[in-house]
Order: C-alpha cells, then structure tokens, then sequence
C-alpha cells in the first residue's frame, strides 16, 4: 500500500505550508525517483526534475488534452480560440467547461463568470505557495502564477514543503509548469487535428476520460464528514438544479455544497474532522 | 463548422477567461501580508475543488445526453463512474483509476452497441 500512497499525495488536499507532519513517509517512495536529481543543485537539473516529477500527471493529461481539442472543434469554435485558450487561459477543467457552455449557446460574459466559478480553488493554491514565491521577482512570480495548474501545484508543493536546504526550487516548479503546459498545447493541437480528420471521434465516448479523471481527484479529499455531506449535496443539487439556463446549476450547486460542507464542520466541530 | 478564423465573441471569451484565470492564480502575491481573508471565506475555499468537480461530473455521468436522467445499467458512463469510484477508493491511484474505468467503460459501450 505504501507505494499507492505515493499518487494520493500528488493529489491531496492543499496542505498549510508548515504542515509537515505525515507527508514524509507518504512522500518516501515518490521522493526516491528523484532524491539522485536533487543532489545537484544546479537551476537546470531542478527544471528536469520538475519535469520527471510531473510525468504521471502527463499521462492522464493527454486523453484530456487530446478530447478538449477535439470537442472544441465539434463544439464550433475557431482553430485561434481553441489554441488560443490553452495558451492563454491552461486551465484544463473550466476550457471544458467552457465548450458545453458554448455548445449550449451561452453568452461569453456567462461564460467567464463560470470560469470564475470554476477555477476558483486556483486561489487556495496562490495563497499556499506565498511563502515560497517570497523571495522572487514579480516575473517569476506571475509566471509561476499562470502555471498553477492542479497537477503542477501537487507536484511543486510537495518539493517545497521536503525540507532539505535547496534554493532552486522555483526552477523545479518552472520545470514541472512548461511540461504541463507543452504537453497541453500539444494535445490540444493534436485533438483539433485529429477531430478535423475524423469528427466521428467525438462519438467513441472519449469524453468519459473527464469524469474519470475528476473522480480520480476528487476521492482522496473524502476524508472527513463535512466533506462528504459537502460533495454529496453538490451531485444531488447539479441534478436537481441541472435544468437551469447557462449551466448555472453548477454555480448553485458548487454554493450548495460549500455552504453545507461549512455547515457540518461547525456541527462536528468538537472533534477535529478538517483535512 | 471548423473555421480558422476567430470570431469578436471567441476573442471576448478567450480574454476574459484568460483574465479572469490568471487574477484568481495570481491575486494572493500582491496582497497577501495587507490584507487577511476572513477565516470562514478561507475554509469554504477549501471544499471548491470536490465540490465543483463533482458538480461536473454528475450530470455528465447520469445525464449523458445532457437532459434525462439515464439509471439504466446499460449507461456506460454510469458503470464506468461506479468502477472508477470503487478502483479509486481501493486504490487512491490516479493512473490506474483513469485507465481501468475507461477501458470498463468503453467494453460496456461495445457491448450494448452490439446488442
């Protein structure tokens, strides 16, 4: 089982920066792919560790990549917009989103305000690596910023947080951001070229790697009661509330789920249930 | 359908969502230090992550067509969410929880496509 831990914690919930404790022994098998990388401190072997480290989420990210390029083509939306999005927006989840929003006709600004909605746990993970990014240029700042994916916050946190002297390690987390977003912008070339050769793809059910890889997310959060009743209240209500226009169930049922998860922690609060 | 050319609209899309994304990513360097989030505002940022994914996944898992609801055992997304959730939970490996359910759900839509 040791070894499957090593995937929960790429995955876990966004630690406060000083808690340390039991993160090492779940990171120990991980760790060992690149303990030989960090002996180097050089700002280039960083960069490539980051990298190596980041290959696991690589591979689920090309079906993704590769579906989002293809559905946005099936969806009517230009060439420009679909690169353009995965160059200048890289945020997997809401350019999904943002494709059945499109194909259900919705207004733009309807749009953005769901990818608000959406992307808006990306501010938790900003508010983690501050004390890391502190002593960086606003440049790296803002770079560094834009590549606070999912899948490179996992893997940049969890080297921030192995305490062991070295300063480089924005290059480990630049690293681990350009093989994500390379990666990206590639599938989502691929899918845009592959859907044009062959637009029955979008019928093969492809798609279902979405549902797949957000529940492969979203099982190590269910941890604790509150969190439960919190996910369990945003899948009745998405349905419930799935018939209102511009997909503005996900909204009310996001709030839903929040409010109730909230909700509940004050009602266990005796014991010590949050993550 | 598929036009190389991109619409005001799309360039609309495109730049508020670009904004929007990178303001929320990158908002908590520039003031962080002046100004402290209320702590009940923090904790519920918490819960957005499951929340909004399960909220996503639901209705395209037991509404696939995007408007009824399909319980039928013969709905492959359906069965694939139920073996990815059951591999997830046994496992908690990402990898393996993405590739097995969607090699069960592709043998489930080949199955009922034949039949």
């Amino acid at each position: 089982m040791p070894s499957l831990k090593a995937f929960i914690l790429l995955l876990e919930h966004p630690h406060s920066p000083g808690d340390l404790s039991g993160k090492n022994e779940k990171a120990e098998s991980m760790n060992m792919s690149n303990t030989i990388s960090s002996t180097k401190n050089s700002p280039l072997s960083q960069f490539f560790a980051g990298a190596k480290d980041t290959f696991p989420l690589i591979v689920g990210a090309i079906p993704f990549g590769i579906i989002f390029g293809t559905l946005a083509a099936t969806a009517g939306l230009s060439f420009a917009a679909t690169m353009g999005m995965s160059m200048f927006v890289f945020a997997g989840s809401s350019q999904f989103v943002c494709v059945s929003l499109v194909l259900a006709g919705t207004a733009w600004p309807m749009i953005v305000l769901t990818t608000f909605v959406v992307n808006l746990r990306h501010m938790l993970y900003g508010a983690t690596m501050v004390p890391f990014y502190k002593n960086l240029n606003t440049l790296w700042k803002m770079v560094l910023a834009f590549g606070l994916t999912d899948e490179t916050f996992a893997v940049a946190v969890t080297r921030y947080n192995r305490d062991d002297g070295l300063l480089d390690k924005h290059y480990y987390n630049l690293g681990s951001m350009m093989f994500m977003y390379t990666n990206w912008n590639l599938c989502t070339f691929v899918g845009l070229t592959a859907g044009k050769t062959f637009p029955e793809m979008s019928q093969w059910g492809l798609d279902f790697a979405m549902p797949a890889t957000f529940i492969g997310i979203v099982i190590p959060y269910l941890v604790s009661k509150p969190m439960w009743a919190s996910v369990v209240t945003a899948g009745i209500i998405s349905i419930v509330a799935g018939g209102l226009p511009h997909k503005l169930g996900l909204m009310v049922a996001a709030i839903a789920g929040v409010t109730v998860g909230l909700v509940c922690e004050k009602m266990f609060s005796g014991k010590k249930e949050l993550v | 359908m598929f036009g190389m050319g991109i619409q005001l609209n799309e360039i609309y899309m495109v730049a508020g969502m670009a904004l929007v994304t990178f303001g929320i990513r990158y908002i908590m360097f520039p003031i962080s230090g002046r100004f402290e989030f209320p702590e009940l505002f923090k904790r519920g940022l918490r819960y957005v992550p499951p929340v909004v994914l399960t909220a996503i996944i639901v209705p395209s898992v037991i509404m696939p067509d995007g408007e009824t609801l399909n319980l039928n055992l013969t709905n492959p997304y359906l069965i694939g969410a139920i073996a990815a959730c059951i591999i997830g939970g046994l496992f908690k490996n990402l990898l393996l929880t993405i590739v097995v359910s969607m090699v069960i759900f592709m043998g489930w839509q080949w199955a009922f496509a034949l039949g």
